[in-house]
């Protein structure tokens, strides 16, 4: 499968997942699980940075269409779209690491910690952003700093569980071949 | 101006960030304005049928809880037939004059339209609930919205051909004028975004007497609802620091979290008055 056709697919799949099941289930009044945003966190790495930000975009847009409020994922999609090759290029083991597979996971990154950190560093990210933008409305800062605390925990967790539960085969490439 | 193209292309990315997260907020304010562009139409018509399809599985889930309160429903309505009223017995009869005059004739203010859920939120910090009726069953913008047990849900805030999206009471904006049904007293509700069936109603005076599970209902001062339509049970009172008035929290009567069927409300005299109000409020 191509890489285009599989990030299509991932995008369908990844909205409808968070549209018509995570959001349909209520934990808490301060838990809001996300998992949609994975789309951007399995984007190639050789991926140029203004895509990510305008795929970035489109997701969230779209999320929001489904509650009817635009602005609020659009908004935190693409700032994380924006940070994600500053941490990359920060957590990459060695200059060259991603020309040898095609997308961030615990191989290319390089084992499960640094993959944490990366997709750790980029939920907390998209949540303050999106928590801050809803607070900013009603105006309380407890229950937005709490909310944020608790759902990226939530959301960590669905991001581990989502990997290991759906391994991706990536070959190693190198130039020589 | 080789520079400002310098400038550009060293950052565009930069540029690009701050542009996209520009129009991101500006559709956050502008939205709350009920600026909506002609576009939101068209995307509340694709996933209005997205909704649909997924609403038409999941409301077999619902079938037993739907039937029971249909039921609750129906036997309020048959409690009210005039057949089960008698006249009182007396030797002398009244009569009612058959002349039609103004003042013995009564016309219709309200019909209900039944409409069906398709999409619903609770959790979110502004919740919307969309139906599958539209413009073709003449639903407008600023109708007032029902649960099958006749307790209020929201207004009807945008409306497609076949789709028309609630602003449900759990909302920041959604201002419905309550009142208490023992004192009479009227305030204006809001939510707090927190739990999805605590709602307050505020501006009481502290003069009024309430008690933990008196009746909320609406108050008829708008031209949305009828008056005296359900809006919940009030959970506890609340003194207002500085003020001479309360904050009244009070349970919502619709269950949000199961709202498989909804009535709309359609006023004929909607307009009349909007018309008028209208002329105040142009008039400097």
């Amino acid at each position: 499968m191509s890489s285009l056709v599989k990030n299509i697919l991932r995008f369908i799949l990844f909205i409808l997942f968070q549209v018509y099941i995570l959001d349909k289930i209520r934990l808490h009044q301060m838990v809001t699980p996300y998992i949609y945003f994975m789309f951007i966190l399995w984007l190639p790495f050789k991926m140029k940075r203004g895509w990510l930000m305008l795929l970035g975009f489109l997701l969230g847009f779209t999320l929001d269409n489904f509650r009817h409020h635009p602005g609020f994922h659009a908004a935190a999609c693409v700032l994380i779209a924006y940070v994600r090759p500053f941490l990359i290029n920060l957590l990459i083991p060695q200059e060259g690491a991603e020309t040898n597979y095609e997308e961030p996971s615990f191989k290319s990154l390089g084992g499960i910690l640094p993959y944490l950190i990366y997709s750790g560093v980029l939920i907390l990210l998209h949540n303050s952003w999106l928590f801050f933008l809803e607070a900013w409305q009603f105006g309380n800062f407890w229950y937005f700093f709490v909310k944020t605390i608790l759902s990226t925990a939530v959301a960590l967790m669905l991001v581990l569980s989502t990997e290991l539960l759906f391994s991706r085969k990536q070959p190693f490439r190198t130039n020589t071949a | 101006m080789r520079n400002i193209f310098l400038f550009i292309r060293r950052y565009f990315n930069f540029l690009l960030f701050l542009t996209l997260q520009g129009i991101s907020i500006f559709l956050i304010i502008s939205y709350s304005n009920h600026h909506y562009a002609a576009f939101s139409r068209v995307a509340n018509n694709v996933t209005g049928q997205i909704n649909s399809r997924y609403s038409s599985v999941q409301h077999y889930f619902y079938l037993k809880r739907t039937n029971d309160s249909l039921l609750k429903a129906n036997e309020l309505l048959y409690n009210k037939l005039k057949g089960n009223f008698a006249l009182p017995d007396t030797t002398t009869r009244s009569y009612v004059d058959s002349i039609r005059i103004d003042s013995i004739l009564q016309y219709r203010r309200y019909t209900y339209v039944g409409a069906r859920v398709v999409a619903n939120s609770v959790a979110a910090p502004n919740n919307f609930i969309v139906l599958d009726r539209g413009k073709k069953a003449g639903i407008k913008e600023g109708m007032g919205v029902v649960d099958p047990n006749n307790a209020v849900v929201g207004i009807i805030t945008e409306t497609t051909d076949d789709y028309s999206v609630v602003m449900s009471l759990l909302h920041k904006d959604s201002h419905i004028s309550g009142k208490l049904k023992k004192g009479e007293e009227t305030g204006t509700l809001s939510w707090d975004g927190k739990e999805p069936n605590l709602v307050s109603l505020t501006n009481i005076p502290k003069s009024a007497k309430i008690s933990v599970g008196d009746s909320v209902i609406t108050s008829g001062f708008s031209t949305t609802f009828p008056k005296g339509i359900m809006l919940g049970r009030v959970e506890g009172i609340y003194k207002e620091a500085s003020s001479n008035y309360y904050k009244v929290k009070f349970f919502t009567a619709a269950n949000f979290h199961n709202l498989p069927y909804a009535y709309v409300i359609q006023n004929a005299e909607q307009d009349a008055v909007n018309k008028i109000l209208e002329k105040i409020n142009k008039q400097p």
